[in-house]
């Protein structure tokens, strides 16, 4: 496991609100959905409350992602310098462009951060750093 | 297909004629200021812009009274009504903000300009203070971590839970991918970072002032976020910088040789983050520069070869880099190269780049100094003064929504 | 270069959307906000291709690129964060006026009402800003209870009554008169039959001297209009709403409604100074404007702003409004037509609106031949403002 949190720091949960509290809300229930519009099937990210292509506030819907897709770019936090206190070191974050088109940041949970590398396939899991919140993350693909 | 994109996104053909640019060539900066650069002022913000501020309009030959107008950054933590009444300013026609952090350094001077090139006042001045280094500190995610219980935007919510939340980290994104494209090697990006840091050998008010820098040292820095090492990064400082604006006719009675604006653009396209636009077709690059660049070359009508000397915001050393490769320097992927060795963007290079150390190795205020380091080489009081520079471009943080200015003696 | 050095009649405002005004939106204020801009970016004729700018107040949660995203506006070169009252909509003005870009869109969406924030950039910054300097004087205030602006200001309006001998209910004809427009304004959520200045006169006080009628109520709603050229106005639907004149200003020691160490501080020499680079700059008397927008988030701003921008005397605030009869639709100088902040509820960006209608002909209370229309924000800080002609 590479991925470890600070026991005693509080950690930062997303901001939920009406525009995005689909996605959160199917995090919580370990689903993992995109947002796109139902017109001209778009795909957005980040959530937001119109299509920019048809302008329409009705179209848009949220579907299930396959949760696959392939590492684009990653950063290594390897010095506390910059690091998050809550998280352990060295921890990494990627940039995982989904089979969707889409592309989302995450930590990797089971790969070490000098074996992270561009265009590694992965895919979506969940963990809950915290009694109050869960979170979408990357493993390596099955 | 890349610039496909792009020449789709800058949409040239909606932009206002040149000749309908009331800016161009009718507004000039006639006045910088500025306070020692520290890594601990230990003043507050309201006491060093109140110090620039009066050092930029004594500069220009001015009274604190002739000002009517200010502008600047929506991060500064100054409150504009308490700078008024400390600077004793008797009445301001015009006040206004720009957002994106240090994208908006070079918007300050372009929205000033409109608003003296439209008589709503005659003389802005732009600033910029902060205590980066012993203070609140943006690089850190201040502000962001410390304040709040929870990631407070529907884009930070992405982010912040994973240890994500550094502008120096997203930046990161960027510069892993362009390496990655380009192949780009790890250890050969050291020539910009060194030889920004001999400049400051020149510059008493730098920073790094006395404390030289070899290719080893460079090396040797421990990496800050993978792939960035302490070198690459900007040098938190506390200060202040201020300039002021007035149009040309008033410039011509100024006390310093005028630098007149030849073009000023601001750029904020569709995808664009805070640093964080990874849903576009490129990652890479840093589109906003090239559209700013696109729009000043436009406006100025000057091209790369035209430039005497370039002021480039680098938060960290790729950023500067690929603004080269974005401004049209050199080509896509060749920034390194172009940066081998230094000779190119030495006093005597082709391109003289970030003559007073820039953000690397002067200071870090948002930019606001390498503004007034342009304005110092077109007067030709520069520490490394350009033999004969007659143009200088600035540009503002890159990989936001930014802006820039062409300038000229 | 010098005749060039001016706004006026360069540019005008030509599209305009409204939200509707509630208590509880129910929605983020990205929403409202996408859906005001779109709306007026329709009502304006352009192409949202053509929209090449983008300005909003600094407190406006949406960033313009988040804003960009939902709309579909493929890229601004110009964005403006201005401080106090609709100063951005100056910015822009200033903006196309300099041929820096051609369409600027001017937003601002709240939910004052329920509190129910968007997810956006500027929550954080607005945490940043609480522990900005302005503590150096909010210390002063806040310990003792001091917190909100409408107790700074009916420290301000006390003063007022004290040194110009009137009482809260000489003034009660504004809030009066505002319910009235507002109860003919379908969009009003606040006001479905008007007050009589009897009600207003007798309700209790909020923010002693401050009642709450004086006081406009928060709403959650959304606003946006459309800068363009007043050439490129020409060509598109609407009858445009032509910016004579636009200007901004402030003034020494200043604050927002607690400037309290100036000599006076029963006036707005903001107000004032702004008022006269408007009437010069376009070139008119104060007698030719046809109906007025005047900021009045409290009732007693109204009767300083008729003092300073001239049309009465010092102290007479009060007494120009007695009986609604000047102030009324078919009064010398109709004010806040749609029934102001008080009624519609405290919204930048409404009074420039309901400007806009008077001068197409729209309004709920239309005044006959509008054809100049002053608008002022920003009382109690930095003033900014209009004059719009057809």
């Amino acid at each position: 496991m590479t991925l470890e949190y600070v026991p005693g720091i509080p950690i930062l949960g997303p901001y939920v609100d009406p525009d995005n509290a689909p996605f959160w809300e199917a995090v919580e229930r370990h689903e993992f959905v995109l947002q796109r519009c139902a017109d001209c099937k778009t795909y957005f990210q980040v959530p937001r409350p119109m299509c920019p292509h048809c302008r329409s506030m009705d179209s848009l819907e949220w579907v299930p992602s396959t949760g696959r897709g392939k590492i684009f770019s990653y950063v290594n936090f390897t010095t506390d310098r910059m690091a998050y206190p809550a998280m352990k070191i060295p921890y990494s974050v990627v940039l995982v462009e989904l089979e969707e088109g889409i592309r989302l940041t995450a930590n990797i949970v089971d790969v070490e951060p000098e074996d992270v590398f561009i265009g590694m396939p992965v895919e979506v899991t969940f963990n809950k750093p915290t009694d109050s919140f869960t979170l979408y993350q990357f493993k390596k693909a099955s | 297909m890349l610039d496909e994109y792009r020449t789709k996104s800058y949409q040239a053909h909606l932009r206002p004629a040149v000749d309908e640019n009331l800016i161009k060539d009718n507004v000039a900066i006639i006045g910088i200021g500025q306070t020692a650069f520290s890594r601990n002022s230990q003043r507050d913000e309201l006491d060093l812009a109140c110090e620039a501020i009066k050092n930029a309009v004594d500069d220009a030959g001015l009274s604190i009274s002739d000002i009517d107008g200010l502008e600047a950054l929506t991060l500064d933590r100054v409150s504009m009504p308490t700078l008024i009444g400390s600077l004793g300013i008797p009445n301001l026609r015009f006040t206004s903000e720009v957002s994106f952090g240090g994208g908006g350094a070079c918007a300050t001077v372009m929205h000033a300009a409109a608003a003296v090139a439209t008589g709503l006042a005659d003389y802005v001045v732009c600033y910029r203070s902060l205590n980066e280094a012993s203070g609140h500190r943006y690089g850190r995610g201040d502000g962001y971590a410390e304040y709040l219980s929870k990631a407070p935007t529907l884009h930070y919510g992405y982010y912040f839970p994973y240890g994500f939340l550094t502008p120096l980290a997203w930046a990161g994104m960027y510069a892993r991918r362009w390496m990655h494209e380009y192949g780009i090697k790890l250890d050969n990006t050291g020539w910009y970072s060194l030889v920004l840091r001999e400049y400051a050998q020149k510059n008493p008010n730098a920073i790094f002032y006395g404390k030289p820098m070899t290719y080893q040292d460079y090396l040797d820095a421990p990496m800050i976020v993978e792939p960035l090492r302490l070198f690459d990064c900007c040098v938190d400082t506390d200060g202040a910088v201020a300039l002021v604006v007035t149009t040309a006719d008033r410039a011509r009675d100024a006390k310093q040789s005028p630098a007149y604006i030849m073009a000023a653009a601001q750029s904020i396209p569709i995808e664009t983050e805070i640093q964080t636009s990874y849903n576009r077709p490129i990652v890479s690059g840093l589109p906003e520069t090239w559209y700013v660049g696109q729009e000043l070359y436009r406006i100025s009508g000057l091209g790369p070869g035209d430039i005497d000397v370039a002021e480039l915001y680098d938060p960290f050393s790729f950023g500067g880099i690929i603004q080269l490769e974005e401004l049209g320097f050199c080509g896509r992927g060749e920034g390194v190269d172009f940066c081998e060795g230094g000779d190119r963007i030495r006093v005597d290079g082709e391109l003289p780049l970030n003559t007073a150390g820039g953000l690397l190795s002067e200071a870090y205020i948002h930019g606001f100094n390498l503004i007034a380091e342009a304005v110092r080489q077109l007067r030709g009081t520069a520490t490394s003064q350009v033999a004969g520079a007659e143009t200088a471009l600035v540009t503002a943080g890159p990989g936001l929504p930014t802006s820039g200015l062409i300038l000229r003696k | 270069m010098t005749t060039t050095r001016t706004v006026k009649d360069k540019t005008a405002i030509v599209g305009v959307a409204v939200s509707e005004f509630s208590r509880d939106s129910g929605r983020t204020e990205y929403s409202l906000a996408a859906q005001v801009v779109r709306d007026a970016v329709v009502d304006s004729g352009l192409s949202f291709d053509e929209i090449d700018g983008i300005v909003k107040d600094i407190s406006d949660g949406i960033d313009p690129m988040y804003l960009q995203k939902a709309v579909g506006i493929e890229h601004a070169q110009f964005a403006s964060d201005s401080h106090w009252g609709t100063s951005a909509i100056v910015s822009g003005i200033t903006a196309v006026a300099a041929g820096i870009c051609k369409n600027v869109v001017y937003y601002r969406s709240v939910n004052g009402a329920s509190k129910r924030r968007a997810g956006n950039d500027f929550r954080a910054a607005k945490e940043m800003q609480d522990e900005s300097l302005d503590l150096l004087r909010y210390d002063f205030y806040s310990p003792f209870g001091l917190l909100t602006p409408s107790g700074m200001a009916a420290l301000c309006a006390r003063r007022y009554l004290h040194r110009y001998g009137v009482d809260m209910s000489d003034l009660a004809w504004i809030p009066a008169v505002a319910s009235e427009y507002a109860a003919a304004n379908p969009r009003s959520a606040f006001f479905e039959k008007p007050m009589s200045f009897e009600e207003c006169a007798d309700s209790p006080a909020e923010v002693d001297p401050l009642r709450a009628v004086d006081c406009a109520p928060d709403v959650d709603g959304a606003v946006a209009l459309v800068i363009t050229s007043a050439e490129r106005a020409k060509d598109l639907p609407h009858p445009p709403a032509i910016v004579m004149a636009a200007a901004q200003a402030t003034s020494t020691e200043g604050e927002l409604f607690s400037s309290f160490n100036r000599p006076d501080i029963t006036g707005l020499p903001e107000m004032k100074l702004m008022g006269d680079e408007l009437f010069r700059v376009a070139g008119v008397q104060r007698s030719d404007v046809k109906a007025a927008q005047f900021d009045d988030r409290f009732s007693f701003l109204v009767a300083m702003q008729l003092e300073e921008l001239g049309y009465c005397e010092r102290g007479d605030g009060g007494a120009f409004c007695a009986k609604g009869e000047r102030i009324r639709r078919d009064g010398d100088l109709p004010l806040n037509t749609n029934g102001g902040f008080l009624g519609e509820g405290f919204l930048y960006g409404a009074n420039v609106i309901e400007a806009v209608r008077q001068i197409r002909g729209t309004s709920s209370s239309q005044v006959e031949n509008a054809d100049l229309v002053l608008v002022a924000s920003g009382a109690g800080g930095p003033a900014d403002g209009l004059l719009l002609r057809r």
